[in-house]
Protein backbone atom coordinates (compact mmCIF):
# COMPACT_ATOMS: atom_id res chain seq x y z
CA UNK A 1 0.00 0.00 0.00
CA UNK A 2 1.84 3.07 -1.36
CA UNK A 3 -1.41 5.29 -0.26
CA UNK A 4 -2.45 5.61 3.28
CA UNK A 5 -4.79 8.14 3.05
CA UNK A 6 -8.61 7.56 3.31
CA UNK A 7 -9.77 10.56 1.07
CA UNK A 8 -11.35 9.89 -2.05
CA UNK A 9 -8.66 8.44 -4.62
CA UNK A 10 -9.68 8.52 -8.43
CA UNK A 11 -7.35 5.35 -8.44
CA UNK A 12 -8.66 3.21 -6.55
CA UNK A 13 -12.55 4.50 -6.72
CA UNK A 14 -12.81 5.67 -10.40
CA UNK A 15 -14.96 8.66 -11.36
CA UNK A 16 -17.54 7.93 -8.15
CA UNK A 17 -18.11 10.25 -5.56
CA UNK A 18 -20.21 8.92 -2.69
CA UNK A 19 -22.27 11.04 -0.54
CA UNK A 20 -25.64 12.30 0.57
CA UNK A 21 -28.74 12.56 -1.74
CA UNK A 22 -29.49 15.50 0.38
CA UNK A 23 -25.96 17.06 -0.05
CA UNK A 24 -26.20 16.49 -3.83
CA UNK A 25 -29.73 18.33 -4.13
CA UNK A 26 -29.20 21.24 -1.73
CA UNK A 27 -25.78 22.12 -3.69
CA UNK A 28 -27.66 22.24 -6.89
CA UNK A 29 -30.60 24.18 -5.66
CA UNK A 30 -28.97 26.84 -3.47
CA UNK A 31 -26.51 27.46 -6.52
CA UNK A 32 -29.18 28.11 -9.40
CA UNK A 33 -31.51 30.48 -7.55
CA UNK A 34 -33.80 31.88 -10.18
CA UNK A 35 -35.22 34.96 -8.28
CA UNK A 36 -38.71 36.37 -9.49
CA UNK A 37 -38.52 40.27 -8.38
CA UNK A 38 -41.69 41.21 -7.05
CA UNK A 39 -41.01 44.82 -7.40
CA UNK A 40 -44.07 47.11 -5.84
CA UNK A 41 -42.52 49.93 -4.63
CA UNK A 42 -39.17 51.70 -4.17
CA UNK A 43 -37.40 48.34 -2.71
CA UNK A 44 -37.51 47.51 -6.35
CA UNK A 45 -35.00 50.19 -7.54
CA UNK A 46 -32.64 49.24 -5.08
CA UNK A 47 -33.12 45.41 -6.35
CA UNK A 48 -32.31 46.61 -10.14
CA UNK A 49 -29.11 48.04 -8.29
CA UNK A 50 -28.47 44.79 -7.21
CA UNK A 51 -28.66 42.94 -10.25
CA UNK A 52 -26.39 46.10 -12.18
CA UNK A 53 -22.59 45.70 -12.29
CA UNK A 54 -21.68 47.61 -9.46
CA UNK A 55 -23.18 45.31 -7.45
CA UNK A 56 -23.65 42.16 -9.32
CA UNK A 57 -25.52 39.88 -7.88
CA UNK A 58 -24.38 37.04 -10.47
CA UNK A 59 -21.24 36.68 -8.29
CA UNK A 60 -23.38 34.37 -5.70
CA UNK A 61 -24.96 32.45 -8.63
CA UNK A 62 -28.61 34.09 -8.82
CA UNK A 63 -28.47 36.60 -11.49
CA UNK A 64 -31.59 34.96 -13.58
CA UNK A 65 -34.43 37.21 -12.74
CA UNK A 66 -37.15 35.73 -14.25
CA UNK A 67 -40.71 37.45 -14.53
CA UNK A 68 -42.53 34.80 -15.14
CA UNK A 69 -43.34 32.80 -11.64
CA UNK A 70 -43.23 29.43 -13.89
CA UNK A 71 -39.43 30.17 -14.55
CA UNK A 72 -38.45 31.34 -10.90
CA UNK A 73 -37.80 29.67 -7.79
CA UNK A 74 -37.47 32.50 -5.36
CA UNK A 75 -39.91 35.20 -4.88
CA UNK A 76 -38.11 38.68 -3.98
CA UNK A 77 -40.92 40.56 -2.54
CA UNK A 78 -39.59 44.57 -3.00
CA UNK A 79 -41.86 47.11 -1.29
CA UNK A 80 -45.72 47.54 -0.12
CA UNK A 81 -47.75 45.06 -0.67
CA UNK A 82 -51.52 46.80 -0.11
CA UNK A 83 -54.11 44.43 0.84
CA UNK A 84 -55.79 44.61 -2.86
CA UNK A 85 -51.94 43.39 -4.02
CA UNK A 86 -51.92 40.69 -1.61
CA UNK A 87 -54.08 38.60 -3.69
CA UNK A 88 -52.32 38.80 -6.55
CA UNK A 89 -48.77 38.28 -4.56
CA UNK A 90 -50.17 35.10 -3.48
CA UNK A 91 -51.52 33.96 -6.59
CA UNK A 92 -48.09 34.26 -7.97
CA UNK A 93 -46.80 32.17 -5.31
CA UNK A 94 -48.84 30.20 -5.96
CA UNK A 95 -48.07 29.69 -9.49
CA UNK A 96 -44.22 29.11 -8.98
CA UNK A 97 -42.81 25.65 -9.33
CA UNK A 98 -41.74 24.12 -6.32
CA UNK A 99 -39.07 23.74 -4.14
CA UNK A 100 -40.05 27.78 -3.89
CA UNK A 101 -38.62 30.08 -1.28
CA UNK A 102 -39.87 33.64 -0.55
CA UNK A 103 -37.37 36.74 0.37
CA UNK A 104 -39.26 39.63 2.42
CA UNK A 105 -36.89 42.49 1.03
CA UNK A 106 -37.23 46.09 3.33
CA UNK A 107 -39.65 47.07 6.20
CA UNK A 108 -42.50 47.24 4.25
CA UNK A 109 -42.90 43.76 2.52
CA UNK A 110 -41.24 42.40 6.14
CA UNK A 111 -43.68 44.38 8.10
CA UNK A 112 -45.84 46.83 6.78
CA UNK A 113 -43.24 49.39 7.70
CA UNK A 114 -44.08 53.23 7.72
CA UNK A 115 -47.42 51.96 6.50
CA UNK A 116 -49.94 51.18 9.20
CA UNK A 117 -52.91 52.19 7.51
CA UNK A 118 -56.03 50.39 6.38
CA UNK A 119 -54.72 49.72 3.47
CA UNK A 120 -51.57 48.17 3.69
CA UNK A 121 -50.79 44.22 4.50
CA UNK A 122 -49.00 44.52 7.53
CA UNK A 123 -46.18 42.40 6.73
CA UNK A 124 -46.47 39.59 3.22
CA UNK A 125 -46.07 36.84 6.06
CA UNK A 126 -49.58 36.97 6.62
CA UNK A 127 -50.18 35.26 2.89
CA UNK A 128 -46.85 33.83 2.08
CA UNK A 129 -44.13 31.76 4.19
CA UNK A 130 -41.09 34.13 4.28
CA UNK A 131 -37.45 32.49 4.36
CA UNK A 132 -35.10 35.64 4.40
CA UNK A 133 -36.51 39.31 5.89
CA UNK A 134 -33.89 41.93 5.12
CA UNK A 135 -34.21 45.15 7.49
CA UNK A 136 -34.02 48.95 5.59
CA UNK A 137 -35.82 51.43 3.57
CA UNK A 138 -34.94 50.54 1.17
CA UNK A 139 -31.93 48.15 1.90
CA UNK A 140 -29.06 48.53 0.38
CA UNK A 141 -27.87 45.71 -2.45
CA UNK A 142 -25.68 44.47 0.26
CA UNK A 143 -28.06 43.88 2.30
CA UNK A 144 -30.23 42.18 -0.42
CA UNK A 145 -27.24 39.99 -1.48
CA UNK A 146 -26.69 38.98 2.25
CA UNK A 147 -30.10 37.97 2.44
CA UNK A 148 -29.24 35.96 -0.66
CA UNK A 149 -26.58 34.06 0.71
CA UNK A 150 -28.44 33.70 3.65
CA UNK A 151 -31.10 32.12 2.01
CA UNK A 152 -27.94 30.03 0.07
CA UNK A 153 -27.14 28.63 3.33
CA UNK A 154 -30.25 27.80 4.68
CA UNK A 155 -31.48 26.25 1.30
CA UNK A 156 -27.93 23.96 2.15
CA UNK A 157 -28.97 22.79 5.58
CA UNK A 158 -33.17 21.90 4.06
CA UNK A 159 -33.83 17.83 4.25
CA UNK A 160 -34.76 17.76 1.12
CA UNK A 161 -35.43 14.26 0.53
CA UNK A 162 -37.42 14.21 3.73
CA UNK A 163 -39.46 16.92 1.91
CA UNK A 164 -39.77 15.39 -1.41
CA UNK A 165 -41.58 12.22 0.01
CA UNK A 166 -43.66 14.22 2.67
CA UNK A 167 -44.60 16.30 0.05
CA UNK A 168 -45.62 13.53 -2.32
CA UNK A 169 -47.83 12.24 0.22
CA UNK A 170 -49.61 14.94 0.55
CA UNK A 171 -50.52 15.01 -3.16
CA UNK A 172 -51.50 11.34 -3.13
CA UNK A 173 -54.46 12.19 -0.48
CA UNK A 174 -55.65 15.76 -0.81
CA UNK A 175 -55.33 17.89 -3.86
CA UNK A 176 -53.05 21.06 -3.47
CA UNK A 177 -52.67 21.37 -0.02
CA UNK A 178 -51.49 24.43 1.00
CA UNK A 179 -48.79 25.70 -0.80
CA UNK A 180 -45.16 25.13 1.09
CA UNK A 181 -46.82 22.94 3.88
CA UNK A 182 -43.81 20.77 2.59
CA UNK A 183 -41.22 23.19 3.18
CA UNK A 184 -39.24 23.10 6.44
CA UNK A 185 -39.76 26.96 7.86
CA UNK B 1 -55.70 91.14 -10.38
CA UNK B 2 -57.80 88.75 -8.01
CA UNK B 3 -60.10 91.08 -7.22
CA UNK B 4 -61.01 91.94 -10.91
CA UNK B 5 -61.03 88.97 -11.97
CA UNK B 6 -63.97 87.96 -9.13
CA UNK B 7 -66.01 91.18 -10.30
CA UNK B 8 -65.83 89.52 -13.76
CA UNK B 9 -66.85 86.56 -12.74
CA UNK B 10 -69.50 87.99 -10.39
CA UNK B 11 -71.04 90.09 -12.50
CA UNK B 12 -71.38 87.23 -15.28
CA UNK B 13 -72.91 84.46 -12.79
CA UNK B 14 -74.51 86.09 -9.95
CA UNK B 15 -75.11 82.97 -7.54
CA UNK B 16 -71.08 83.19 -7.18
CA UNK B 17 -69.57 84.20 -3.44
CA UNK B 18 -66.03 84.96 -2.46
CA UNK B 19 -64.53 82.09 -0.57
CA UNK B 20 -61.71 82.90 1.64
CA UNK B 21 -58.77 82.23 0.86
CA UNK B 22 -54.96 82.42 1.98
CA UNK B 23 -53.63 82.23 -1.98
CA UNK B 24 -55.22 82.50 -4.99
CA UNK B 25 -58.39 83.23 -5.85
CA UNK B 26 -61.46 80.71 -4.85
CA UNK B 27 -65.57 81.00 -5.06
CA UNK B 28 -68.45 79.16 -3.96
CA UNK B 29 -70.58 77.74 -6.64
CA UNK B 30 -74.09 76.14 -6.54
CA UNK B 31 -73.85 72.52 -7.12
CA UNK B 32 -77.31 72.80 -9.78
CA UNK B 33 -74.99 75.56 -11.65
CA UNK B 34 -71.74 73.72 -11.62
CA UNK B 35 -71.71 72.43 -15.34
CA UNK B 36 -72.75 75.93 -16.65
CA UNK B 37 -69.94 77.56 -14.20
CA UNK B 38 -66.96 75.21 -15.49
CA UNK B 39 -68.10 75.61 -19.18
CA UNK B 40 -68.10 78.90 -19.40
CA UNK B 41 -64.74 79.21 -17.18
CA UNK B 42 -63.04 76.28 -19.89
CA UNK B 43 -64.30 78.45 -23.10
CA UNK B 44 -65.11 82.03 -21.88
CA UNK B 45 -62.04 82.45 -19.04
CA UNK B 46 -59.52 80.22 -20.40
CA UNK B 47 -59.94 78.31 -17.23
CA UNK B 48 -58.03 75.70 -19.51
CA UNK B 49 -56.64 72.80 -16.96
CA UNK B 50 -58.32 71.03 -14.50
CA UNK B 51 -55.33 70.24 -11.93
CA UNK B 52 -57.38 69.04 -8.76
CA UNK B 53 -60.83 67.25 -7.90
CA UNK B 54 -60.91 66.73 -4.07
CA UNK B 55 -63.55 66.86 -1.32
CA UNK B 56 -63.85 68.30 2.18
CA UNK B 57 -65.29 66.22 5.10
CA UNK B 58 -66.55 68.83 7.50
CA UNK B 59 -68.05 66.24 10.27
CA UNK B 60 -70.53 67.18 11.95
CA UNK B 61 -71.29 70.15 10.00
CA UNK B 62 -73.95 70.43 7.14
CA UNK B 63 -73.71 70.66 4.36
CA UNK B 64 -71.06 67.81 5.64
CA UNK B 65 -69.33 67.84 2.16
CA UNK B 66 -67.68 69.94 -0.15
CA UNK B 67 -65.91 69.37 -3.86
CA UNK B 68 -63.20 71.40 -4.66
CA UNK B 69 -61.80 71.79 -8.00
CA UNK B 70 -58.66 73.69 -8.81
CA UNK B 71 -58.38 75.20 -12.11
CA UNK B 72 -55.52 76.82 -13.75
CA UNK B 73 -55.51 78.96 -16.94
CA UNK B 74 -51.90 78.54 -18.78
CA UNK B 75 -52.88 81.58 -20.65
CA UNK B 76 -53.20 83.89 -17.55
CA UNK B 77 -50.84 82.15 -15.82
CA UNK B 78 -53.50 81.82 -12.88
CA UNK B 79 -55.28 79.41 -10.49
CA UNK B 80 -58.94 79.30 -9.12
CA UNK B 81 -60.49 77.26 -6.92
CA UNK B 82 -64.13 76.29 -7.14
CA UNK B 83 -65.77 74.88 -3.75
CA UNK B 84 -69.69 73.23 -4.18
CA UNK B 85 -71.13 71.91 -1.72
CA UNK B 86 -73.32 68.91 -1.52
CA UNK B 87 -76.75 69.13 -0.86
CA UNK B 88 -77.54 65.59 0.84
CA UNK B 89 -75.05 64.69 3.85
CA UNK B 90 -75.97 60.76 4.17
CA UNK B 91 -75.61 60.25 -0.20
CA UNK B 92 -73.63 63.36 -1.16
CA UNK B 93 -73.70 64.10 -4.98
CA UNK B 94 -72.72 66.63 -7.58
CA UNK B 95 -72.18 67.08 -10.60
CA UNK B 96 -69.66 64.59 -13.09
CA UNK B 97 -67.06 67.17 -15.09
CA UNK B 98 -65.57 64.06 -16.94
CA UNK B 99 -67.17 65.78 -19.91
CA UNK B 100 -65.70 68.91 -20.10
CA UNK B 101 -62.14 67.96 -18.36
CA UNK B 102 -61.31 64.44 -19.36
CA UNK B 103 -59.07 64.52 -16.45
CA UNK B 104 -62.05 65.14 -13.96
CA UNK B 105 -62.71 61.17 -14.64
CA UNK B 106 -59.70 59.59 -12.44
CA UNK B 107 -59.84 62.42 -10.25
CA UNK B 108 -64.01 62.19 -9.56
CA UNK B 109 -63.45 58.06 -9.08
CA UNK B 110 -60.56 58.50 -6.83
CA UNK B 111 -62.70 61.11 -4.48
CA UNK B 112 -65.63 58.58 -5.32
CA UNK B 113 -63.70 55.97 -3.88
CA UNK B 114 -62.13 57.76 -0.43
CA UNK B 115 -64.70 60.42 0.44
CA UNK B 116 -68.06 58.67 -1.33
CA UNK B 117 -69.24 61.29 -2.71
CA UNK B 118 -71.48 60.14 -6.57
CA UNK B 119 -70.47 62.44 -9.34
CA UNK B 120 -73.70 61.91 -11.42
CA UNK B 121 -73.25 61.32 -15.39
CA UNK B 122 -69.74 60.01 -14.61
CA UNK B 123 -69.31 57.11 -17.06
CA UNK B 124 -67.15 54.56 -15.40
CA UNK B 125 -67.54 55.69 -11.52
CA UNK B 126 -65.82 52.97 -9.66
CA UNK B 127 -63.36 52.78 -6.99
CA UNK B 128 -60.01 53.00 -7.84
CA UNK B 129 -57.58 52.58 -4.98
CA UNK B 130 -59.84 49.79 -3.19
CA UNK B 131 -60.86 46.73 -4.45
CA UNK B 132 -64.44 46.75 -5.71
CA UNK B 133 -66.32 45.73 -2.95
CA UNK B 134 -64.80 47.23 0.28
CA UNK B 135 -67.45 48.57 2.44
CA UNK B 136 -65.85 52.30 3.54
CA UNK B 137 -64.83 55.63 2.33
CA UNK B 138 -61.50 55.52 4.43
CA UNK B 139 -61.07 59.41 4.24
CA UNK B 140 -64.53 60.25 6.21
CA UNK B 141 -63.67 61.66 9.20
CA UNK B 142 -65.58 58.45 11.24
CA UNK B 143 -63.19 56.29 9.28
CA UNK B 144 -60.17 55.59 11.82
CA UNK B 145 -56.39 56.12 9.84
CA UNK B 146 -55.78 52.25 11.48
CA UNK B 147 -58.70 50.58 9.39
CA UNK B 148 -61.60 48.41 10.32
CA UNK B 149 -61.82 44.39 10.10
CA UNK B 150 -62.94 43.03 6.75
CA UNK B 151 -62.27 40.59 5.02
CA UNK B 152 -59.44 40.04 2.19
CA UNK B 153 -60.66 40.95 -1.69
CA UNK B 154 -60.33 37.34 -2.63
CA UNK B 155 -62.56 34.80 -0.99
CA UNK B 156 -60.08 31.70 -1.56
CA UNK B 157 -57.13 33.41 -0.74
CA UNK B 158 -58.41 34.78 2.53
CA UNK B 159 -59.56 30.95 2.74
CA UNK B 160 -56.17 29.20 2.63
CA UNK B 161 -54.13 31.68 4.22
CA UNK B 162 -56.32 32.88 7.13
CA UNK B 163 -55.78 36.40 6.20
CA UNK B 164 -58.33 39.52 6.89
CA UNK B 165 -57.27 42.92 6.54
CA UNK B 166 -57.13 43.93 10.15
CA UNK B 167 -56.40 47.46 12.07
CA UNK B 168 -53.31 48.46 12.27
CA UNK B 169 -53.16 51.36 15.14
CA UNK B 170 -50.01 53.75 15.08
CA UNK B 171 -49.66 52.94 18.68
CA UNK B 172 -46.28 51.30 19.31
CA UNK B 173 -45.50 51.63 15.11
CA UNK B 174 -42.01 52.91 14.19
CA UNK B 175 -43.09 56.67 13.43
CA UNK B 176 -44.47 57.25 16.81
CA UNK B 177 -43.22 59.86 19.23
CA UNK B 178 -43.87 59.65 23.36
CA UNK B 179 -46.12 62.66 23.66
CA UNK B 180 -44.22 64.69 26.13
CA UNK B 181 -42.48 67.56 26.22
CA UNK B 182 -41.19 69.31 23.39
CA UNK B 183 -41.44 68.04 19.51
CA UNK B 184 -37.84 68.67 19.18
CA UNK B 185 -36.74 66.24 21.67
CA UNK B 186 -39.64 63.60 21.30
CA UNK B 187 -39.35 63.24 17.73
CA UNK B 188 -38.54 59.44 17.21
CA UNK B 189 -35.09 59.52 15.97
CA UNK B 190 -31.44 58.09 16.45
CA UNK B 191 -29.33 58.86 19.29
CA UNK B 192 -26.85 61.27 17.62
CA UNK B 193 -23.47 59.69 18.25
CA UNK B 194 -21.56 61.66 16.12
CA UNK B 195 -18.47 63.62 17.46
CA UNK B 196 -16.98 66.99 16.49
CA UNK B 197 -14.11 68.83 17.64
CA UNK B 198 -16.26 70.01 20.34
CA UNK B 199 -17.17 66.81 21.32
CA UNK B 200 -14.84 63.99 21.80
CA UNK B 201 -15.10 60.41 20.48
CA UNK B 202 -16.60 58.52 22.81
CA UNK B 203 -13.34 56.15 23.76
CA UNK B 204 -15.64 52.63 25.44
Amino acid sequence: MQNQTVAYDSKVEGEVIVTQADAVINWIRKHSVWPMPMGLACCAIELMAAGGSRFDISRFGMEVMRFSPRQADCMIVAGTVTYKMAEVVRRIYEQMAEPKWVVAMGACASTGGMYRSYATLQGVDRIVPVDVYVSGCPPRPEALLDAMIKLQDKIGRESSVKNLTARKAIGAESAPALAGAGKER
Amino acid sequence: MASEELALLQGRFGYLTERPSADHLAVNCPAENLIEFCTALRDEFDYDLLLDVTAVDWDAASPRFTGIYHFLSTSKHEYLRVAADCADDIHPSLPSLSGLFPAANWHERETFDLMGIHYEGHPNLRRILMWDDYPYHPLRKEFPLAGIETPLPAADVAEQTKASVLPAPMMGGPFVSSGDGPMSQTEPRARDESWTEQREKPTD
